[in-house]
């Protein structure tokens, strides 16, 4: 099972970077690309996964400040964006999610010299670094509904969830996959001439990390409108004086 | 057959490096990721100096910021700078359609706003 997810339930084709003289194998001719099947295929997938997440992205932005705008005009709710957003916490968050790419390179980079120990502790580096950021993320999402933000409570908590939580089902699958290759690595399952193998799943996980890095800015860090809800301005807006 | 089809020039790499079959070795992986973490924390400082917010500075920086991260993981840590151009381009493509489909969207809802709260719009 574990070995069907990491990729190696065959035998080992190409080897390497995937291209050039490794795209092809003895039993698998050299594509026309010169470039191994799989690794552009992941790379197909990674850009049709460019617009799954410019489509969610896109819906973020178009309904960006509305939250507040309603809230201004008297039909709409808070919790607020401005409210909420913990920029410290979420910056140690993407620090991890960054600190992840490198982790998983310098494991691809020990599986290539066939280093198994190495690739075996970076493999899990990385994946205790994408736990940990999950965990932060369950955490931030366990805060934000206490706080009164459900998934329908306004436009921004309905496109905060669903952009941020598919970018973690992302991230989730990503340990799940990292996580199969460590173990299919202790049952002497991944080999140097399989460091292709390795590749894809560490551009996966590089991906995941650069879709972070467009969310930590754009969800994130541009601020927000200041909208008062408590106090006197709040009290007399919510008596149509203001 | 790898540089008929636009196969990059051999990367530069430090001395010490181990690379493996064009890619840089775990010095540069370090170094690079370095620059990242100091990016990610210059981010962090400007948004809470508060000329950047007066000045409206903070926004096309930030920008900048970000895309500099995003071409820096994907030219070193996801090997296109090293790998077949054909990768770098397949993958542009996808970026430029997603960005394409961001600004159209975003430029569609403007010139054809959805009137959420009924006093708001004229």
């Amino acid at each position: 099972m574990a070995q069907a997810i990491a990729g190696l339930e065959t035998a080992p084709h190409g080897a390497g970077t995937g291209v050039g003289h490794d795209a092809g194998h003895a039993d698998h001719p050299p594509t026309s690309t010169g470039i191994d099947s799989r690794k552009l295929g992941m790379w197909l997938f990674l850009t049709s996964d460019c617009m799954f997440f410019g489509s969610l992205i896109a819906t973020y932005m178009i309904y960006r400040g509305r939250a507040e705008e309603l809230y201004l005009a008297g039909q709409g709710k808070g919790p607020l964006p401005h409210e909420l957003l913990d920029i410290p916490y979420t910056s140690v968050s993407a620090f991890v999610l960054l600190m992840s790419s490198m982790t998983m390179v310098l494991a691809l980079a020990g599986i290539q010299k066939g280093d198994l120990r190495s690739f075996r502790v970076w493999t899990m580096a990385t994946v205790l670094l994408g736990a940990t950021f999950l965990g932060g993320q369950w955490f931030e999402f366990h805060e934000f509904y206490h706080e009164g933000l459900g998934y329908t409570t306004n436009m921004f908590s309905m496109t905060f969830y669903t952009l941020t939580g598919f970018h973690g089902l992302h991230v989730t699958l990503g340990v799940i996959w990292l996580m199969s290759l460590f173990i299919v690595s202790l049952r002497g399952g991944v080999k140097k001439d399989q460091a292709l193998n390795v590749e894809i799943a560490g551009l996966y996980w590089h991906f995941v990390d650069i879709v972070w890095i467009v969310i930590f800015t754009l969800v994130y860090l541009i601020p927000y409108k200041d909208v008062p809800t408590e106090g006197a301005e709040h009290a007399l807006r919510a008596m149509g004086l203001m | 057959m790898a540089q008929a089809s636009g196969h990059s020039v051999a990367p530069h790499v430090d001395e010490h490096d181990d690379a493996h079959e064009g890619h840089p070795g775990e010095l540069t992986y370090i170094k690079v990721a370095a620059i990242l973490a100091m990016i990610t924390v210059s981010e962090v400082v400007i948004y809470y100096i508060q000329w950047m917010h007066d000045s409206g500075a903070l926004v096309p920086t930030l920008l900048v910021l970000s895309a500099v991260k995003f071409a820096t993981v994907i030219a070193y840590f996801m090997h296109l700078k090293f790998d077949p151009r054909m990768l770098t381009w397949t993958f542009l493509f996808g970026i430029a359609f997603g960005a394409a489909l961001i600004l159209a969207f975003i430029a569609l809802f403007n010139n054809h706003p959805i009137q959420y709260a009924t006093n708001l719009l004229p």
